[in-house]
């Protein structure tokens, strides 16, 4: 079943790698828009992210896309993508704070300055390569081993791991989410569309997935 | 378990070739580098770094192209450096595919510029490359221009500054190292990494596996970068990790 894909253009940086990755696993219609019609008429929408959280939220105010997006949420399978999915949570603790979407309960907040490994060796941040996802089972995990490693790059995160949207964790210092969902939005914290054959296999799931938990 | 350390191919891109140099002179052509991407992608290769040496500015549109269908057909991160002076040309490379740009001399002639950049488009996407040749005991300086010009700027309090502007990784070659096969400067990486708070990719002088274990475990690096070894056909990123799997780092597989 062929799946129409918008990706939401919101002034945010790498759309063109999100898009070429959804066409490569197999959507032969994929747009890069902010034209709020546009998302309304497509199957399945994708919220990409990079950079600041206050950046990407004011950036998708200034286009109005905020209440695009709060729109769809349960009307259609939603996936964000790294600050895609920290500004679906209530609040980041960013630069003076940033209100966020709050279509999860719970906060962004940052590393810890001193963070140690397992060895005693300190911990850079941002927390950036190939770390380890544990997984919650859902079925966006299809066809993708528990703990495979897939590509963060971030200097904020989702601490509290007991809530009930966590659908993946990860570690670095400290557990954190890296992986979360509710009726019809799966939102990673790491960048599927950098994270190789796996990272496919997620956005080929997203395309066949019918939204339920 | 936890976060793995990385292994980066290096192409040095000159208008649309890879090529490899001997301490930046000595050309020797090793193929396309969308066609060797692809391969480094296969092999298990956690990041690729393209470096653009192509001097001239009519160049780079087939940079910008270049990238562009590296970005269609790699899922992997892509670092592009290169003779990257304004946010227009980061802006250009992050739209053609990009996902971290390189700044290495407009850094040195105006340091501002990375505070700019980072501000823009976020620390996650840039690197500050440096060039560093040692000048005397536990000393490196600063040099651009491939090697060819100082600038007194002494390397660790250098990219101590470039974090503290926003550099959200430093890539640290040895011009003393680069293209010997001798090994990265441990002492050199040692002394960037344990000073700085934001990841350090080591870069230059890699010959054998041993040398990628020891830019980790005595570099105290996060990453170790190496071009020929791969290039040539001598090793394959895969072995690459096996030596460092058996070493006990924690890699990719």
């Amino acid at each position: 079943m062929r799946q129409t894909v918008a990706v939401i253009d919101y002034g945010s940086g790498n759309l063109h790698s999100v898009a070429k990755a959804v066409e490569h696993a197999g959507s032969n219609q994929v747009v890069v828009t902010s034209d709020a019609a546009t998302i309304a008429a497509v199957d399945r929408v994708i919220l990409p992210g990079v950079g600041a959280m206050g950046d990407c939220m004011r950036g998708l105010q200034e286009r109005g896309l905020d209440r695009v997006v709060l729109d769809l949420i349960g009307s259609k399978p939603l996936m964000a993508v790294c600050v895609g999915m920290q500004i679906l949570t209530e609040y980041g603790e960013e630069s003076s704070g940033i209100h966020a979407l709050g279509v999860f309960q719970g906060h962004i907040t940052q590393f810890p300055r001193s963070m140690t490994g397992c060895a005693g060796e300190p911990l850079k941040v941002p927390h950036m390569g190939w770390n380890e996802v544990m997984q919650v089972s859902h079925p966006m995990w299809e066809g993708i081993p528990d703990r495979t490693r897939f590509y963060f790059v971030h200097s904020y995160r989702y601490a509290d791991i007991h809530a009930e949207c966590v659908v993946g964790t990860c570690d670095y210092g400290s557990p954190f989410a890296a992986a979360l969902a509710r009726d019809r939005v799966f939102a990673v914290q790491f960048h599927p569309e950098k994270s190789h054959d796996f990272g496919i296999q997620l956005y080929r799931n997203f395309l066949t997935w019918d939204g339920t938990c | 378990m936890g976060l793995a350390k990385r292994v980066i191919p290096c192409l040095d891109v000159d208008q649309g070739r890879v090529v490899k140099g001997v301490q930046f002179e000595g050309i020797r052509d090793a193929g396309d580098p969308v066609e060797i991407s692809r391969r480094y992608n296969q092999e298990g290769a956690d990041e690729i770094t393209f470096l653009d040496i192509t001097a001239s500015h009519e160049n780079r549109a087939t940079t910008y192209d270049t990238v562009s269908r590296m970005a269609s057909e790699v899922f992997i991160p892509l670092t592009v450096g290169g003779g990257v002076r304004n946010t227009d040309n980061i802006r250009d490379l992050l739209l053609a595919g990009a996902d971290k740009v390189s700044i290495n001399t407009a850094a040195v002639f105006e340091p501002e510029f990375v505070k700019k950049a980072a501000d823009k488009f976020g620390s996650q996407c840039i690197v500050v490359a440096i060039d560093a040749k040692q000048v005397g005991p536990d000393r490196w300086e600063i040099f651009t221009h491939g090697g060819r010009k100082p600038t007194g700027f002494d390397a660790v309090e250098w990219a101590q500054r470039m974090v503290s502007y926003g550099a959200g990784e430093i890539l640290l070659t040895s011009m003393d190292r680069d293209g010997t096969r001798d090994g990265f400067d441990l002492d050199l990486t040692r002394s960037v990494a344990d000073a700085v708070t934001v990841p350090v990719i080591a870069s230059g002088g890699v010959g054998n596996l041993r040398h990628l274990v020891d830019g980790v475990i005595e570099g105290h690096a996060e990453a170790v970068l190496a071009a020929s070894i791969f290039h040539f056909g001598q090793f394959t990123i895969g072995e690459a990790k096996e030596a460092m799997a058996n070493a006990g780092i924690e890699i990719r597989r």
